[in-house]
């Protein structure tokens, strides 16, 4: 059988998401709780969550979160990590055994900053240099795969129903300011950890519920720009276009939301000036970024979260309030089951991105 | 008399029992086949003047007609075969080189046939496009490398010229000379009707064309004829023809003969003069020297206009595309081998080129894997067919596609491969006045219209199908495609996965 | 009110119009049994000459001068359209004398004439000249004439 990155999987799948505007760290618990109640939305083929905030004592430094297949791969990653990186402290990630999480990798995880010398002589910036070693690891380390490589925040995920991976992570132990989760629905895979959910590249992490259409086409995008989709999902091709287009280009995230589901051209010509021009301009530079087909994401990044649905809102999901708190998941029952007095809950429309970012003044 | 070779291609069969004599075959048949015996008050023909257009079929009110291939045959052999033996007679005969128009005809694989498109079942919707909006429209052009910004924060509109389609199909150059003014006109008004473009080949833009401007591709090539400043600034858009697929590098010949009247004055060209363009651009011999022209044509038209680098898909297309791509040049149309022609040697058409599938897989994967896919958008011709081969291309990476041939046989063209004895009984390839009134433009241009409007209805289903609803999710999304019957190399020329996989 | 027009810039000359008149007005169903052999009388007739051609059919004038000429009542206009009477026409060929167009012609029997009266009388439903004209230089609409 073929190893996942080697063909496209299509999958469906669960999301869920909260966010804590004022900063309030709170406990992983909560979003295991949530995503359990959509059990069936996932066939135990995948789980994850990512954390923000989760690391307050490194909080300067990156955290790369490594799978790997065994101690020769290791040794070679940790002999780049050396030649690369100032590694401030390294440990296992701790786990638990748990029923339903069988076959785990060794988990690593490296709180690092980037050598200056190399900095220097590569001529880029710090988060450009990271993504390079990321990549490079990912594409030519056999065995290795960096999962999650942000500052102050972390991916957790495995193979198995999302309520499984939450225990066996001990996620209960972590607290953060945001938390998205995923339970996934893969039509077909080998059951391999790294093809898990949330994908993450730096703070950026997608968790996402769909089939894109437009896959091929955004691979082959992205994958000019230097970015390699060695998983082959559309999860990952949508977080390098969202690191593209916010991070390399400078877009702003309700830019890159008029990107990658842009309205349509009628929508946009009965606009008024100068919106209609800067949303023609935007749809006519990036057109291969557009994304259709069904899906809805939850980006997690530093300070904030963005919820997204395709253009024809192929697939549900909706949006919740209490107090300083947001909730999104695919289905409502997910956020009733933590938060069940609601002050608002509705229906984001297709299309239309929902931002929310920590309040004026808060830190992480 | 010289002993007569050539046996007729086809037989003209009359059904006795059908014909009135009503001589409306004879009237119609510039060829000359048909006549009217008045003694024996019956049609007779002569097959072999016969080119098997069918005029006289279609036209025919009692269906009397139908033209069949010739049984006649010489010894078989499956070496020499009668179109072989044929030729040589032809040119033991006179001498000459054989001349052929349109496309090539000959039995090479078509590779559109052997892919075969994807729909969605179960984990992804379909999109039903009655229902939903699909949305066809394309930009072609150079895309900005950089967003940039006003000093308020706002996007920059740093975007280099672009020509704007409402459906990823163009009429690509076909110039008034070889084709006649009443085809161009109805290439013109279907263009601007489809909120689409024409191009009007290298013989020049007929001053009444010019109100159809915004809808026209205005051609340069080695000829150089009817270009000049007020010609350059009425297109849309301006085609350096470097190359056509029928026939790759060799020029172009315009007889005397049909250069007559309103044709030689729009080429400004002395009237019954041959109208000879070089092969090769006299003034580009080499790819910087396509950068200066390329850029002569932008200071022209104070760069306004996007500029169009036309080629012929030969074997080194990818490189030389890749070199296109950085000469400045906004847009590249590749012709592949099977492209038409008004006239082209023979031996060129059948042997000269390769297939445009090819080619436009291997170039836009050059132009990806050097970063350089952006700077240029790509439009592909050389026997586009019906709508699945638009979406093939598209899946492939084109932008989009011209036709010339598709459009010609909407206009009546029945491919009966004989526009160089500029009798074109449909009134296309023709400058033969009664011939020409043959192509009523009122009618011509509905039925571009038409023509278009069903492709655009078919793009839209198989997209709805696929679950795209909107066509720039379609290029280059060759998972969308699957080959059938092809080997490992095909397959990965193509950048594709054979169905099953 | 709708009228046959021509445009001469579109009329090739084929003269399937007269074809396709005269098998309108035969009876029959099945064109070769109607004009096979047959000697052809069709209402619309194609004028040739210089490269110009122009198929002819009854204009039906507001004003017909072939109505007022005729001895015995046969022309008449009905919703401005001018029909014939044939079992009133007594064959005098007055209207055919008086036709500015030449628009009226004896019948294939000789003893009375015919003209064309928009394929109203048969059942072609429109005219049969503007249906099979292939390059839409015969017309039927209303220009407001």
């Amino acid at each position: 059988m073929q190893k996942e990155g080697q063909f496209h999987i299509p999958s469906g799948c669960a999301i869920a998401g909260l966010f804590c505007k004022d900063g309030r760290r709170v406990s992983g618990e909560s979003m295991i709780d949530s995503i359990t109640v959509m059990h069936d939305r996932s066939n135990g083929l995948g789980g994850g969550f990512a954390g923000y905030g989760i690391y307050p004592e490194h909080k300067d430094a990156y955290a790369f979160h490594v799978f790997y297949d065994n101690t020769a791969a290791k040794e070679s990653v940790e002999d780049f990590l050396t030649q690369h990186f100032d590694i401030e402290s390294l440990s296992r990630i701790p786990t638990r055994k748990t029923s339903g999480i069988t076959d785990a990798p060794l988990i690593w995880r490296y709180f690092v900053h980037p050598l200056p010398r190399m900095l220097q002589d590569m001529e880029v910036d710090e988060r450009e240099y990271v993504v390079r070693c990321v990549m490079k690891i990912n594409a030519q380390y056999d065995g290795a795969y960096v999962f999650s490589s942000g500052k102050n925040m972390g991916v957790f995920k495995a193979v198995g129903y999302p309520e499984d991976v939450g225990r066996f992570y001990k996620l209960e132990d972590y607290a953060g300011y945001c938390w998205t989760a995923h339970g996934r629905y893969p039509t077909n895979t080998p059951g391999w950890w790294g093809g898990a959910h949330p994908f993450a590249l730096l703070d950026y992490s997608v968790v996402h519920n769909g089939e894109i259409s437009s896959y091929d086409a955004n691979r082959r995008c992205i994958e000019m720009y230097g970015y390699s989709c060695n998983l082959m999902t559309d999860t990952e091709a949508i977080t390098y276009i969202v690191d593209y287009l916010n991070r390399r280009q400078g877009l702003s995230l309700e830019e890159v939301a008029n990107v990658i589901a842009a309205p349509f051209w009628s929508t946009i010509e009965a606009m008024p000036e100068p919106k209609r021009s800067q949303m023609t301009y935007l749809r006519n530079t990036f057109a291969s970024m557009l994304i259709t087909g069904p899906f809805s994401i939850l980006l997690g990044f530093s300070g904030g979260m963005m919820a997204l649905n395709d253009r024809l809102k192929l697939r549900s999901m909706v949006a919740a309030e209490k107090g300083e708190t947001v909730y999104v998941a695919s289905e409502e029952s997910a956020i009733r089951r933590i938060q069940p007095e609601l002050d608002r809950i509705w229906a984001p429309r297709g299309g239309e991105p929902l931002i929310f970012r920590l309040n004026e003044g808060v830190k992480f | 008399m010289a002993i007569n070779y050539m046996v007729p291609e086809y037989e003209v069969v009359r059904d006795p029992q059908r014909c009135i004599a009503c001589r409306v075959c004879e009237r119609q048949c510039a060829n000359e086949v048909h006549s009217y015996d008045p003694e024996l008050n019956c049609m007779r023909s002569d097959e072999t003047k016969c080119v098997n257009c069918h005029r006289c079929v279609s036209l025919c009110p009692t269906h009397a007609l139908k033209i069949v291939k010739n049984n006649d045959t010489f010894k078989l052999n499956s070496n020499w075969s009668m179109q072989a033996i044929t030729e040589i007679y032809r040119e033991a005969d006179t001498g000459g080189m054989l001349l052929s128009s349109m496309g090539n005809p000959n039995d090479y694989p078509i590779y559109w046939d052997k892919m075969l498109i994807n729909a969605s079942q179960v984990t992804n919707p379909s999109i039903d496009p009655l229902r939903e909006p699909m949305e066809t429209r394309v930009y072609l052009g150079k895309k900005p490398d950089h967003v940039e910004r006003n000093s308020d924060g706002s996007l920059q509109i740093n975007t280099p010229p672009q020509l704007e389609l409402n459906v990823p199909i163009m009429f690509s150059a076909m110039s008034y000379g070889a084709i006649s003014y009443n085809a161009h006109e109805s290439l013109a008004r279907a263009a601007t009707e489809l909120n689409t473009y024409y191009n009007t080949g290298e013989g020049g833009l007929h001053k009444d064309f010019y109100q159809y401007g915004p809808h026209t591709i205005v051609q340069v090539a080695s000829g150089r004829f009817g270009v000049h400043k007020d010609y350059l600034n009425a297109g849309a858009a301006i085609e350096i023809k470097m190359g056509q697929g029928a026939k790759p590098g060799i020029g172009g010949h315009l007889p005397g003969t049909k250069s007559v009247g309103d044709v030689a004055r729009t080429r400004m060209i002395p009237e019954g003069s041959d109208a000879i363009s070089p092969a090769p651009h006299h003034d580009i011999y080499s790819i910087e020297d396509l950068r200066q022209l390329v850029y002569s044509l932008k200071e022209a038209t104070a760069y306004k206009k996007p500029i169009i680098v036309k080629i012929a898909a030969v074997h080194n297309v990818a490189a030389i595309a890749s070199g296109i791509a950085r000469s400045g040049a906004d847009i590249i149309a590749i012709d592949g081998f099977r492209g038409g022609t008004g006239a082209a040697p023979t031996r060129i058409r059948d042997n000269v080129g390769i297939p445009i599938e090819l080619a436009l897989a291997s170039v836009d994967r050059r132009l990806r894997e050097e970063g350089i896919r952006n700077n240029v958008s790509i439009v592909v011709g050389g026997s586009i067919r019906n709508s699945a081969d638009v979406v093939k291309a598209i899946a492939l990476g084109a932008d989009a596609v011209y036709i010339g041939t598709a459009a010609l046989i909407a206009l009546g063209c029945h491919l009966c491969r004989s526009c160089q004895t500029g009798k074109c009984n449909w009134g296309i390839a023709t400058q033969r006045p009664d011939l020409v009134k043959r192509l009523n433009p009122n009618v011509g241009y509905q039925r571009l219209v038409n023509l278009v409007n069903a492709w655009q209805h078919e793009i839209m289903e198989m997209m709805g199908g696929m679950g795209i609803n909107s066509i720039e999710a379609l290029k280059g999304n060759r998972l969308m495609l699957r080959g059938v019957g092809l080997n490992e190399k095909e397959l990965e020329i193509l950048g594709i996965k054979h169905a099953g996989e | 009110m709708k009228r046959v027009y021509v445009n001469e810039e579109w009329c090739l000359g084929c003269h399937l119009c007269e074809y396709n008149c005269a098998f309108a007005n035969s009876g029959e169903t099945y064109m070769p049994k109607a004009l096979k052999d047959q000697k052809i009388y069709p209402r619309i007739q194609v004028e040739e000459g210089d490269g110009v051609n122009f198929a002819v059919s009854c204009r039906h004038c507001e004003d017909p001068i072939c109505v007022k000429s005729c001895i015995t009542g046969a022309l008449s206009i009905d919703n401005g359209v001018i029909k014939v009477n044939t079992d009133k026409c007594v064959g005098c060929y007055t209207c055919i004398l008086v036709c500015p167009y030449g628009c009226v012609m004896p019948a294939s029997d000789g003893h009375v004439i015919q003209k064309c009266e928009l394929c109203t009388q048969n059942s072609c439903g429109e005219p049969a000249c503007v249906k099979g004209c292939p390059n839409q230089a015969i017309v039927y609409e209303d220009r407001g004439e």
